[in-house]
């Protein structure tokens, strides 16, 4: 019994700091609906801010005015990032702004390497509280029992403020509609700023009260970053309550767990967040969203059309040129090209299911992964020729995208982009954990291309085939009646039910097929390679391919293989210097600033402005 | 017009191809090493490593350089990413004119190289990545690797445990493969040395999100009568307090694997476990010798002390010095063969590269941890010397298959 109580209280002192960061980051997507990546930073500066004021202040008034400072200060740095980034791209199309707080994951990663160093930084324990208390016999550390006693203050607070104070009043309003709350006369850009302050303070605050239990690291923003977005979602996004009742589950269950059933550590999360996304679609304080926040946002998306003859013929000039390459450039250039062929191809078909189909999958890594896993488990264990496995690769991935589908596309927005990024979770950590089958991260190494195409010119050949294949295959597809269809189910369910399209029947083939498409650049991607790792199923392989579209422009049909390929061929360039990651973080918030439309959106409009093309209603 | 936009992409893509062609060829003059690593990623573990290059490169070439020619590493960040690390490894060594390729911290990232070296026939030194798959089971003509095994260094540990009487063991190991192998070699090399051991409990904290109050809550109820630790990094901070906190280690004998090394236990500061058997790297012990002209060498040049990644990259620069020198020139297959059974002479005494599965006989140093003037240190250490801790040569011969 008194190891139980133990356990639980283990579990709650957890929940705590956990809480705090998800509340803030649940705070700023219920207000603003940004999907805050940058998260994890403001929770790691937290902790990096609150050790450097403990150096400074003793004693333990010294420690716990360090951890408010804490707050305090990555709350003004929160304030500084939305006015400087978040800002000038609000008008954006829905869930842009993502890419901005990618860039400013990288700038800080950067950033707290150039402050604090590269060692990791022990916290220090709270005075007066170093010790434990035996409760039944359990040593309980007394700090755990000040971090459970102290979270429900914090709640209380957020409570009190949400629900008493004017400011509150205007969250809630501006939760719920936030257009309304604007032509009432609320200046908009203050509330965000507000919001954003408190959301970053929280963040800040979690990292600083859980220093005495562990410390400062440059990797736990992106630790943290899938914990958190699970509790969010688990709670109801937008929902404190929510977020605390979630932050226990997690972190109870993740103790038990660990006594349990130690393998778990990995998937156990992802399960739950699954289990109660399927019972609670919205979470289990959230509310539906309100219909129709997709695709709609910002200026309305103009038709599609197919390309007139002279494109045609400048497309068929850049094909020559790339068919010509391998006469003039080194064999580098090749694989340079290659591994951006293969980007693009990924990045087209999350293109394709988020820009043509509305459907914004967070977990795309897992039919790029997933195709690439099918090949080498074929190769490894069949010995099958590396012909057949290209075949069967995007046939595995597509069935796998079609069983995920299945089940994500109960869902709507950003609950349907949270279970996608689950199962991709779930897959990942498969592999991860199924080591006897797929070698764990070790890996299957070995897998090289059949002896015609091993030569790197020939693979580059048939990667350009097969990339550029697909990528005008998926072109096509949107031009198709289905692709209309899919269009129709993107901008109004009802009225595309109404005349007759079954909606959930074409998202669900459009995912089973981006998921194909994603599977053949995955197929060839572990060719290209010789060896796989369950990095390619990362979250970070994920947001790679989103990052992209979003970069490249969601609202042009060419978005994802722009982005693709300028950012795989920046990164190519950029990460040659020292600093590469502020660098790029800097670039990605420059281009997120000048091109709010993404690239290829933006370059077609200033391509109109100074009269190269014609406007779309002129045309 | 949307034609036009994708056609940009194609237009932009040989755009970028071009201009990468186009970046200056470097002077052609000097011996080109292609050295990739995770900079960022693993700043704490890749920097001491690259000055530890660095100060080799400096004596080397202040010596005349190799062949008669200056010795360059081109120090290139793969972002911790293998596929990245694959296609670095090829402009390294199509473009840039690199003779061979070392590097890598992570395995995986290691094994990625390790098979494009098998495939393309590059040379490929393996310096700091443990895993025992990279010399054996997924071993290579062309993979050669400088740092003592996973495997070596915890059959060194399981011999120190078999010492004493406990019987009742339990482990907590990251929930990776480096993980899963020091456990498994642990068990297998205690088991041989004393059979009556049991493991009573197994943990595996996912790595770097360690949920450190439960793990020493659960190792708590296993009752064990020693622990053996593979956690490092955060996760190892995180684990020494909460265990500490709660009395998990009293009474206990405590193995940790690399816990000793000055990257590990620096962080840890005055709560340094004290009593618990590591392998490590005690700089500030060494007394004499060749370990004690490199620790005052590398104090001096930059006035701070060397990691155990310094002295891995000092020791990966003299291996390759010698390879070359032995290979006489700079061509793959010459450098290929100097490698088997090439002996270096290194601030740890001399080592060989072994001929039968190519892994350097470089040893650990074992001791256990004490608190000198609030820091965490390694006394009554010894040097054990690799080529004593690896498995009979038919085993070795076993992993490694007959295709390799």
């Amino acid at each position: 019994m008194g190891f139980f109580i133990a356990q639980i209280l283990t579990g709650l002192a957890n929940a705590s700091a956990l809480f705090m960061v998800a509340s803030g980051l649940s705070l700023i997507f219920g207000v603003t609906r940004i999907v805050n990546f940058a998260h994890g930073s403001f929770y790691m500066l937290g902790a990096y801010v609150g050790y450097s004021f403990m150096q400074v202040l003793p004693g333990a008034w010294g420690f716990w005015t360090s951890i408010l400072l804490a707050g305090l200060v990555v709350g003004v740095i929160g304030i500084i990032v939305e006015m400087l980034v978040l800002r000038p791209v609000y008008k954006a199309p829905e869930l842009f702004q993502l890419v901005a707080t990618f860039g400013v994951i990288l700038v800080i990663q950067d950033l707290a390497l150039l402050v604090w160093g590269a060692d990791d930084v022990l916290g220090p324990r709270a005075p007066g509280l170093k010790g434990i208390i035996r409760i039944m016999g359990e040593p309980v550390p007394k700090y755990d029992l000040a971090l459970i006693a102290l979270t429900p203050f914090v709640a209380f607070a957020l409570w009190w403020l949400i629900t008493k104070t004017r400011m509150g009043i205007l969250v809630r309003a501006a939760t719920q509609d936030r257009e309304m709350v604007g032509a009432l006369g609320v200046n908009q850009a203050w509330l965000f700023t507000g919001v954003f302050f408190l959301g970053c303070a929280l963040a800040g605050l979690g990292g600083a009260v859980q220093l005495p239990k562990g410390g400062a690291d440059l990797l736990m923003d992106f630790n943290i970053l899938s914990a958190i977005f699970v509790v969010v979602v688990i709670g109801g996004m937008g929902s404190l309550p929510g977020a605390y009742v979630a932050a226990v589950l997690i972190s109870v269950l993740n103790v038990f767990g660990v006594n349990y059933l130690p393998q778990s550590t990995l998937a156990l999360m992802f399960v739950v967040m699954v289990v109660v996304l399927i019972f609670r679609p919205f979470g289990l304080f959230g509310r539906e969203e309100v219909a129709g926040e997709h695709g709609q946002v910002g200026e309305p998306e103009r038709p599609i059309k197919p390309a007139g003859q002279t494109a045609r013929m400048i497309v068929l000039a850049g094909l020559g040129a790339l068919a010509v390459l391998p006469l003039l450039g080194d064999s580098f250039t090749l694989v340079l090209l290659t591994d951006i062929a293969i980007f693009c191809l990924f990045a087209a078909s999350l293109h394709f299911l988020l820009g043509l189909g509305g459907l914004v999958s967070f977990g795309h890594a897992a039919y790029f992964g997933g195709g690439a896993y099918a090949a080498a488990l074929l190769v490894t264990y069949a010995g099958t020729p590396m012909e057949l496995a290209l075949i069967l690769a995007p046939l595995a991935a597509g069935l796998t995208a079609i069983i995920f589908g299945w089940v994500c596309l109960r869902l709507t927005g950003v609950y349907f982009a949270m279970l996608t990024l689950a199962f991709a979770q779930l897959l990942w950590s498969l592999v991860f954990q199924w080591g006897d089958l797929t070698g764990g991260d070790d890996g299957l190494v070995d897998i090289w291309p059949s002896e015609w195409a091993s030569g790197t010119t020939t693979f580059y050949y048939l990667a350009m085939v097969l990339c550029i294949g697909g990528i005008i295959m998926l072109r096509h597809t949107a031009h198709s009646p289905f692709g209309y269809a899919l269009r129709a189910a993107r901008d109004s369910q009802r009225q595309a039910e109404a005349t007759g399209i079954n909606t959930k029947h074409v998202q669900w083939v459009a995912f089973g097929f981006a998921g194909a498409m994603a599977g053949i650049a995955g197929g060839l991607f572990v060719f290209s390679k010789g060896s796989i790792f369950p990095n390619e199923l990362e979250i970070a392989r994920s947001f790679d391919a989103l990052i992209v579209v979003f970069l490249g422009g969601v609202k042009t049909l060419a978005g994802g293989v722009v982005g693709g390929a300028a950012l795989e061929g920046a990164k190519d360039y950029i990460t040659r210097f020292e600093y590469w990651r502020l660098l790029l973080g800097l670039l990605i918030i420059f281009v997120v600033i000048v091109a709010p439309d993404g690239i290829a959106g933006t370059l077609r409009k200033w391509a109109e402005s100074i009269g190269l093309m014609k406007r779309e209603d002129q045309a | 017009m949307k034609r036009k936009t994708f056609l940009k992409s194609l237009v932009g893509a040989a755009a970028i191809a071009v201009a990468a062609v186009g970046l200056p060829a470097f002077a052609q003059e000097t011996i080109k090493i292609g050295e990739i690593n995770h900079y960022k990623r693993m700043a704490a573990f890749a920097g001491p490593y690259k000055l530890g290059i660095e100060l080799a490169l400096e004596e080397v070439n202040a010596a005349g350089g190799v062949l008669g020619k200056p010795l360059e590493f081109i120090f290139r960040d793969d972002q911790g990413k293998p596929g990245e690390a694959v296609k670095i490894a090829e402009e390294l060594m199509t473009r840039d004119g690199a003779v061979m390729l070392t590097g890598t911290i992570l395995s995986n990232v290691g094994l990625a190289i390790s098979s494009l070296a098998a495939e393309k026939k590059y040379v490929y030194l393996a310096s700091e990545p443990l895993a025992d798959a990279i010399t054996w089971e997924k071993g290579n003509d062309y993979t050669f690797r400088l740092r003592s095994s996973t495997y070596m260094q915890a059959a060194m540990l399981a011999e120190e445990a078999a010492k004493t009487d406990a019987i009742r063991y339990a482990t907590i190991a990251p929930n990776y493969a480096y993980g899963k192998d020091a456990v498994a070699a642990f068990k297998k090399a205690l088991t041989a040395l004393k059979p009556d051991v049991e493991f009573v409990a197994e943990q595996w904290p996912a790595l770097f999100k360690i949920d450190a109050g439960a793990e020493a809550q659960a190792l708590e109820r296993a009752k064990p009568d020693a622990i053996f630790n593979v956690t490092f990094g955060g996760d190892l901070a995180k684990f020494v307090r909460e265990g500490g906190t709660r009395g998990l280690f009293e009474g206990r004998n405590v193995y940790g694997l690399l816990s000793g090394e000055p990257e590990y236990l620096d962080p840890l500061g005055d709560e340094a476990p004290e009593g618990w058997v590591v392998t490590g790297y005690p700089w500030a012990e060494i007394t004499d010798g060749p370990g004690k002209l490199f620790v005052e060498t590398y104090v001096a040049r930059y006035d701070d002390h060397p990691r155990i990644g310094s002295l891995v990259g000092y020791m990966t620069v003299q291996s390759i010095v010698a390879a070359l020198e032995k290979a006489g020139s700079t061509d793959g297959e010459a450098i290929r063969a100097a490698f088997a059974d090439l002996p270096v002479s290194t601030p740890v005494g001399d080592i060989k590269f072994r001929a039968i599965d190519h892994q350097a006989t470089m040893g650990a140093y074992v001791g256990t941890i004490a608190l000198k003037d609030g820091k965490g240190t390694m006394v009554d250490w010894v040097y054990k010397y690799g080529g004593d801790y690896t498995l009979p040569d038919e085993e070795v011969m076993k992993l490694r298959g007959s295709g390799n």
